[in-house]
């Protein structure tokens, strides 16, 4: 019989794939149904980000921010108006601080929620990604309450918050919390024990310790290997440091450590935000500097130098000191850091964006390597990626 | 106006704890490597000889009291008037110590860096979007293709003077029945915005202004 070389089987997985989380495209190598190799192609959602910001205010700068990962917004923001404020020395009022905290958490609550529905699904599992829409839309409607806006908020600015909270809701955000604690039981009691999804999950696409490391993932991701960082305990920023929760950490770093690290931090999410809601200082929401935050519309009307800020704000913006930083935030899918040059003027020099889940997807061909193909869906869910963060 | 003024702002405590003893350490310890070391809001910078990165990182990772085992970030910034017109900036992240370092060398279009995938396998992607981004070649890389723009796309989009509208735009064409690529046509002229004042030419006219605001009136 003659002899036969045999080739491996190359497929192209995405860009458009239900489980490509966006637009993901994955070049895999097969041996059989086995992965030997996986590339990803990403920057199908480059937009330039980084350019454009380049080319704009540091407040018109904001509303990018929301568009990067484009699930939890206002953590991205986070990180910005925490640069900017480094920058100019300011400080803000301890209202901003709890009310930032405050949705940041929402924030949290309504990634992980979407991660873990989304990462079922992945897997097989409908209900929980059904069943997670409900909250997601209650989180957004207390968004659009405060901002106006049901995703990109446009809210954490340089300074403090757009807005102050409107009446009512603080009170309703703790009355939601109170009672979405059983909801994560009910998740947990869809998937956590369940025999297909442990099938699917237990063992599959393990990253040790170290290698966490050595590939540069934060985050869920990273204590789902063992590892107890984060930020929010390690470097507090805004009322961080008040506040109370626990650090989930798990132990082999596979992708069922990866689901259950993200429920609990469901849960320290509910509470710090029963904590916000319950220490929520009065006071102002912003700082009281003209030449960062706006004078209250009111005062424009009588004093013709609210209105002259105003519209220097609006137009010129404010100047930053020429001055460098690297200020990151622990964001839902991991560190979120924001690396700004300022030469003095209107516009950041250089705005260079470290999205988490850039590092976390490159990874993918380290993790992916020798599983089955079906585990590539399970491992990218795992992953918690998000295109508009990674293509920036 | 009840602002911290910021100039003389001392670094909190924690913010500062142990930086300034690396920084010594580490200009101590590779005094060829290390042009100069600078503590900026807080923040640890040090400069390196463009050629000896790989040493200095290596040093970082793994001296008992550095132990910076994370490369967080890894970007690259234009400064287009510069004769070495790059900066390649490394930002480092101790787990065990709980700090931060930047690590910045420079470059020009010409002269690749060392590559330092060896020593951080997640500086693979990083240098090679500085590499689309920029055009900064990184020697002893595994695989330096372009990861974030088009394939077959030309121009280095994050350089100063590469134009924010780009020079191609796509289209798919009907009669083709394919995505084809034009050169940029602007049905109205690009408007850069300025609204820099010209009577605050003083980088920091404002910012002593407000102090002087909040000196008076405290």
């Amino acid at each position: 019989m003659a002899e036969k070389t045999l080739h491996n089987y190359s497929i192209n997985f995405g860009p458009q794939h239900p489980s490509a989380h966006g637009v993901l495209r994955l070049v895999l190598e097969l041996d059989g149904e086995v992965v030997e190799r996986a590339d990803p192609h990403i920057g199908q959602l480059h937009r330039g980000t980084e350019k454009l910001i380049e080319y704009k205010t540091y407040l018109q700068a904001v509303p990018y921010f929301d568009r990067l990962d484009y699930v939890a917004p206002q953590n991205q923001e986070h990180a910005f108006a925490l640069a900017v404020e480094k920058l100019l020395g300011i400080e803000v009022p301890p209202r901003a601080k709890y009310i930032r905290c405050l949705f940041a958490e929402l924030g949290r609550i309504e990634k992980h929620l979407f991660s873990i529905g989304a990462g079922a699904m992945d897997v097989g599992a409908m209900t929980p990604m059904v069943w997670a829409f409900e909250p997601r839309e209650i989180i957004i409607e207390f968004k659009e309450r405060v901002s106006g806006a049901r995703f990109h908020m446009n809210y954490f600015r340089p300074g403090g918050v757009a807005g102050d909270l409107p009446p009512g809701l603080l009170e309703d955000i703790g009355a939601w919390a109170d009672r979405f604690m059983p909801f994560i039981d009910d998740i947990e009691q869809l998937l956590t024990e369940n025999r297909i999804f442990k099938q699917r999950l237990v063992d599959i696409g393990r990253i040790t310790r170290e290698e966490a490391i050595e590939w540069g993932f934060t985050g869920p991701n990273l204590r789902a290997s063992g590892v107890p960082w984060d930020l929010r305990k390690a470097q507090p920023y805004d009322a961080y440091a008040d506040l109370e929760f626990d650090v989930p950490v798990g132990k082999t770093g596979d992708c069922y450590d990866r689901y259950l690290v993200r429920v609990e931090e469901l849960r320290q999410a509910v509470r710090l935000v029963q904590q916000c809601v319950a220490k929520m200082p009065a006071g102002r929401w912003r700082v009281d500097d003209r030449k960062v935050v706006p004078p209250p519309r009111a005062e424009m009307k009588s004093s013709m130098e609210a209105l002259i800020h105003h519209f220097k704000l609006y137009t010129e913006g404010f100047h930053v000191p020429a001055g460098e930083t690297y200020t990151a935030v622990e964001a839902p899918v991991g560190e979120f850091g924001v690396y700004l040059v300022a030469d003095g003027t209107n516009r950041p020099y250089r705005c260079k964006i470290r999205a988490p889940g850039f590092p976390h997807l490159q990874a993918l061909n380290h993790l992916s390597k020798s599983h089955m193909l079906a585990d590539v869906v399970a491992v990218i869910g795992s992953l918690d990626v998000v295109f508009g963060e990674i293509d920036r | 106006m009840a602002v911290n003024e910021d100039k003389d702002r001392k670094p909190a405590v924690d913010e500062l704890a142990g930086i300034d003893e690396i920084s010594e350490l580490v200009s101590l310890a590779l005094p060829h490597d290390v042009l100069s070391t600078e503590i900026k809001l807080g923040e640890l910078e040090v400069r390196a000889r463009a050629g000896a990165i790989v040493r200095v990182l290596t040093f970082l990772r793994d001296e008992v009291n550095c132990q910076f085992k994370m490369l967080i970030d890894l970007c690259g910034v234009d400064y287009p008037e510069r004769e070495n017109r790059f900066d390649v900036v490394y930002h480092l992240l101790s787990l065990s110590h709980n700090r931060r370092i930047r690590v910045k060398i420079e470059t020009d279009e010409e002269t690749p860096v060392p590559s330092v995938v060896a020593v951080f396998p997640v500086a693979n992607w990083f240098e090679r979007e500085v590499w689309d981004m920029y055009g900064v070649r990184f020697s002893g890389h595994p695989d330096l293709r372009r990861i974030l723009t088009d394939y077959g796309f030309e121009g280095f989009p994050l350089r100063k003077d590469f134009p924010l509208t780009g020079f191609v735009e796509v289209r798919y064409d009907e009669d083709q029945k394919r995505v084809v690529y034009e050169p940029v046509r602007l049905t109205q002229e690009f408007r850069s915005f300025d609204f820099l004042s010209p009577w605050e030419g003083i980088p920091d006219e404002m910012g002593r202004l407000r102090r002087d605001g909040s000196e008076r009136e405290q």
